[in-house]
């Protein structure tokens, strides 16, 4: 018997039903065409599958989609802002983190989940983190300085996001200080 | 390559209350509960399991709970995910040998939606949480509908991915004691890979006397060398009442060769699992003494 599934998926609501059995995968992949997540070895083991649910990196191929019922996922094609690649993904294109692909949207997932708990990691600490994401490709070295990298970016594009802010604040206080009379 | 999981009834339970009234209704059934799903989701892919029925308990929200008395313990509800251990700062300042463990169970994205709990009912020899639990001298609870009942960690396995769990039951919580006073505890685990399964994995945890100079207790716990995991009382004898040296430690850890009953397999022989057991005895020991004097 078919059962309810409401998701939010990169910031959309979906509802419709499922068979019990179907996994979060399956779901995104064959229901919503979502084919960035990728699915290797269907067994828990290589970690290609990686989504984000509720800011929780995990496995889609290991989790009934049902499970994930009123939970937000967001997905590898939920990360590019327009045409704009996400700082992970263009830290994994220049840093030559991938060769063919295919563990990659997984790892950036990860890293993405990884990034928001801990943004500036120790080199150790993103070994554990990235423990169990196989990669056949790139002998896990540049990997791990896309990381580094991605951190970098993402922490001083935070720090540009906030100039704007600060510039608005010294402005307003100005403005608030000339209507007062005292100032300037 | 793509798996299908053979069909079967979803019933989920959004309490307790709902899970143990669903487990009561199917004891008869060929069914499965479900947290996590972390081993489970694999095993029924592969067909290893085909249940008629699947009881969904991951949205037992009030069991999703690690607690933390100064007198009681701690106390793990079956809800909580590996990565909730791991995390819980409590937990890492009073058994930090939990956190360590969990370190190195499987990897980030499996502890963050697989349940302690879950883990040891899938009950595979090798699982990371029990001999951590079995030197920590922790105790289940399985309810059934109208009942409950407390078993020790060391006796809730009982051979390959079997438990103690009788149809209509499940485990609640895990109960852990107050460390008591000059105790230290240390676990490890030899593998292929970071976070695969153990050959061989090794929970001590030893309590001095007042002076710190006498072994007043030790419990030993060790998986992947038995059908089940195991607890070593007779090298915990061993070390009982005595200075512990390095010789007292390479003792105990002839014994504890004795207790176990690894079988050969692709990673390792039988002999070579037994040697490595009594080595990380030896090491665990060490390490779980330091922590004893230091505490």
């Amino acid at each position: 018997m078919k059962r309810e599934l409401n998701i939010v998926v990169n910031g959309e609501s979906y509802n419709f039903f499922i068979e019990p059995k179907t996994l979060l995968v399956q779901v995104l992949r064959e229901t919503l065409g979502l084919t960035g997540t990728h699915q290797a070895c269907d067994s828990s083991s290589c970690a290609a599958c990686t989504v984000i649910v509720d800011g929780k990196a995990v496995k889609s191929c290991s989790i009934l989609a049902l499970q994930v019922n009123g939970k937000e996922v967001t997905t590898i094609e939920g990360l590019a802002d327009d045409t704009v690649l996400h700082p992970i993904q263009q830290a994994f294109i220049d840093n030559w983190a991938f060769q063919c692909g295919f563990c990659t949207s997984g790892q950036i997932m990860a890293v993405k989940a990884f990034l928001d708990e801990n943004p500036n990691p120790k080199r150790e600490e993103i070994q554990m983190q990235m423990d169990g994401h196989i990669c056949r490709c790139t002998g896990y070295n540049m990997i791990i300085e896309a990381i580094q990298d991605a951190a970098k970016r993402l922490q001083s594009r935070e720090a540009a996001m906030k100039l704007p802010e600060q510039k608005k604040l010294q402005s307003h206080k100005w403005t608030q200080t000339a209507k007062s009379g005292k100032g300037a | 390559m793509k798996t299908i999981i053979t069909d079967f009834e979803y019933l989920p339970a959004s309490t307790v209350e709902e899970a143990l009234e669903l487990l009561s209704q199917h004891k008869d059934d060929e069914y499965k509960i479900i947290a996590g799903g972390q081993s489970l989701n694999t095993a029924m892919k592969h067909r290893l399991i085909a249940p008629d029925y699947l009881i969904d308990i991951k949205g037992l929200s009030d069991l999703d709970y690690i607690k933390f008395d100064e007198k009681k313990g701690l106390k793990i509800g079956a809800l909580a995910t590996h990565r909730s251990l791991e995390k819980s700062q409590i937990v890492r300042e009073k058994y930090s040998v939990l956190c360590e463990m969990e370190e190195n169970v499987a990897s980030v994205e499996t502890r963050n939606w697989g349940t302690v709990v879950g883990d040891l009912c899938n009950a595979d020899p090798a699982v990371d949480p029990a001999p951590p639990l079995i030197a920590l001298d922790a105790k289940l609870t399985i309810a059934s509908k109208g009942e409950e009942r407390t078993v020790a960690a060391e006796e809730f396995a009982v051979d390959f991915f079997e438990t103690t769990v009788q149809p209509g039951e499940m485990v609640t919580e895990i109960q852990i004691p107050v460390m008591p006073p000059n105790s230290g505890a240390y676990f490890t685990k030899y593998s292929q890979m970071l976070g695969d399964y153990a050959l061989a994995s090794v929970a001590v945890l030893i309590t001095l006397d007042k002076k710190k100079e006498v072994c007043a207790n030790a419990r030993i716990g060790l998986a992947g060398v038995a059908s089940a995991p195991v607890r070593a009382k007779k090298a915990e004898e061993v070390l009982k009442g005595k200075k512990i040296t390095e010789a007292l430690l390479a003792e105990a850890a002839e014994v504890v060769k004795t207790e176990i009953d690894p079988i050969s397999g692709i990673e390792g022989s039988e002999d070579y699992k037994r040697e490595l057991a009594g080595t990380l005895l030896k090491r665990v020991g060490k390490v779980a003494l330091e922590r004893a004097q230091k505490s």
